[in-house]
């Protein structure tokens, strides 16, 4: 494996697509075998670059969804935006065996390991989910009973990325607790929200922690960090103990 | 290499000079960020300009908008892949800064502070010249808190991580010493057209 040393360089490497899992109907996770695996950290996202044959080429940032515990390969959950220009490559072009460039691992701020304890606040809106579940997969992969809670916003049941998963992992563990906000979606359930995450709901799950959040990650679109991020301040909770992800607009 | 089955889409050539590698056109202005948006109020506000330690110079809300007024006109583009052409700014050009202060450049490094505790750095040449400002208004407006106000800088020719937002001072350095962003895997320096997002790139 390649570590990642202070100065050195992250290099741009061709990985190979293994596997396409469809996750909801707009999101499928994509799994590549990079030609040079490399360590990582949860929370952090490689780059993307795709190369048309008169030379343009684009670039996009994904989160990983896969924990650093389960081998070399990446998971990318990647959500089909009508007007993307990656995204729709992925979804409508992209296939098993194609070579794909990509470079990680980057960012060294969203991140978490065991070694930093917790309780951890974990809000994700839609696909910015994506780098708290490889947080939660860590942490289970160790065994870790760090207390853990993760508010997860999405339109309807049937939009939750890694919803079974996430559902087995709350069931079965006494020390990570998921509350759900699904903003379209009219079926009560118990301890979950059937509206847009507001300060109501993020004071009511900081209560459901053992104790205040020793750090929380909050990742999503501008709009939906903004509201939260405010909210937290708001419950006291301190802004350098705050860590954020904006997606796109 | 060239990716099977993509074609990309077309960009006009005039466009295309004006587009470092690797980005993509916004229309959009995306905000980004590390930490929650901090709210400053014009009248808590202060500017401190800094040699090493030692406070040279500090504006209030109404003393900073006392300086010459600038407007620029710039592309901007962040390392997260999209740039935006024509963005409308006004506020203080770090000359007007440094003359109003009667400072020469003691060192060749800036860093800049923002209100949330983070960091960059900016060689002095790169900030001076008529190449960056404190702004302090954009596309006509008062610069709204989710893109830096009250006030923020802005070093266009460089990735858009440079111009701190939520500005609260600069400080002179003896050394180039890493920000926030570079002290945690990005570039020491951002140069877009040499596509420097990383460190080592």
């Amino acid at each position: 494996m390649q570590d990642q040393s202070a100065n050195a360089r992250v290099e741009w490497q061709t990985a190979t697509i293994t596997g396409v899992v469809r996750q909801t109907a707009r999101v499928s996770s994509f799994f590549f075998a990079p030609s040079v695996p490399f360590v990582y950290t949860a929370g952090q996202h490689v780059d993307v670059r795709l190369s048309a044959p008169d030379g343009y080429q684009t670039q996009r940032s994904y989160s990983i969804a896969s924990t650093p515990d389960s081998g070399a390969t990446i998971e990318l959950a990647i959500e089909r935006l009508d007007d993307g220009e990656v995204s729709t490559f992925f979804h409508d072009v992209a296939q098993i065996g194609d070579e794909i460039e990509l470079r990680g691992p980057i960012g060294g701020h969203f991140i978490w390991t065991v070694a930093d304890g917790g309780p951890i606040l974990l809000v994700g809106g839609g696909s910015g989910v994506v780098p708290l579940v490889s947080m939660l997969r860590h942490r289970k992969a160790r065994n870790s009973t760090i207390p853990a809670l993760l508010l997860y916003s999405a339109r309807s049941w049937d939009e939750l990325i890694f919803r079974d998963e996430l559902l087995a992992l709350a069931e079965s563990e006494n020390n990570f607790d998921l509350a759900l906000a699904l903003t379209r979606d009219p079926v009560a359930r118990a301890n979950h929200y059937t509206r847009r995450i507001d300060a109501f709901i993020v004071t009511e799950t900081l209560a459901r922690l053992p104790a205040p959040p020793k750090q929380t990650f909050v990742c999503g679109s501008n709009a939906f960090v903004t509201t939260a991020a405010d909210a937290l301040v708001a419950a006291g909770i301190p802004a350098g103990s705050i860590r954020v992800e904006r997606y796109g607009v | 290499m060239t990716t099977r089955g993509f074609t990309g889409r077309g960009q006009s050539p005039e466009i295309k000079d004006r587009v470092p590698p690797g980005q993509s056109l916004t229309e959009d202005f995306p905000v980004l960020s590390a930490g929650p948006t901090p709210r400053v109020l014009t009248e808590d506000w202060k500017f401190t300009l800094k040699v090493g330690p030692k406070p040279v110079i500090s504006w209030n809300w109404d003393e900073f908008n006392a300086l010459p007024q600038t407007k620029l006109t710039r592309d901007i583009h962040c390392v997260t892949a999209w740039s935006k052409l024509d963005t409308h700014w006004q506020g203080v050009l770090i000359d007007d800064i440094l003359a109003e202060a009667n400072l020469e450049p003691p060192t060749d490094f800036l860093l800049a502070h923002g209100y949330d505790g983070y960091t960059t750095n900016v060689p002095v040449k790169d900030l001076t010249g008529g190449r960056a400002m404190i702004a302090t208004s954009y596309d006509g407006k008062p610069l709204t808190a989710d893109h830096g106000g009250p006030a923020r800088l802005l070093v266009p020719h460089l990735y858009f991580w440079k111009s701190a937002k939520w500005i609260n001072g600069l400080q002179f350095t003896a050394r180039d010493e890493p920000g926030f962003w570079e002290l945690r895997g990005y570039h020491i320096y951002g140069d877009p057209w040499r596509e420097q997002r990383y460190t080592g790139d």
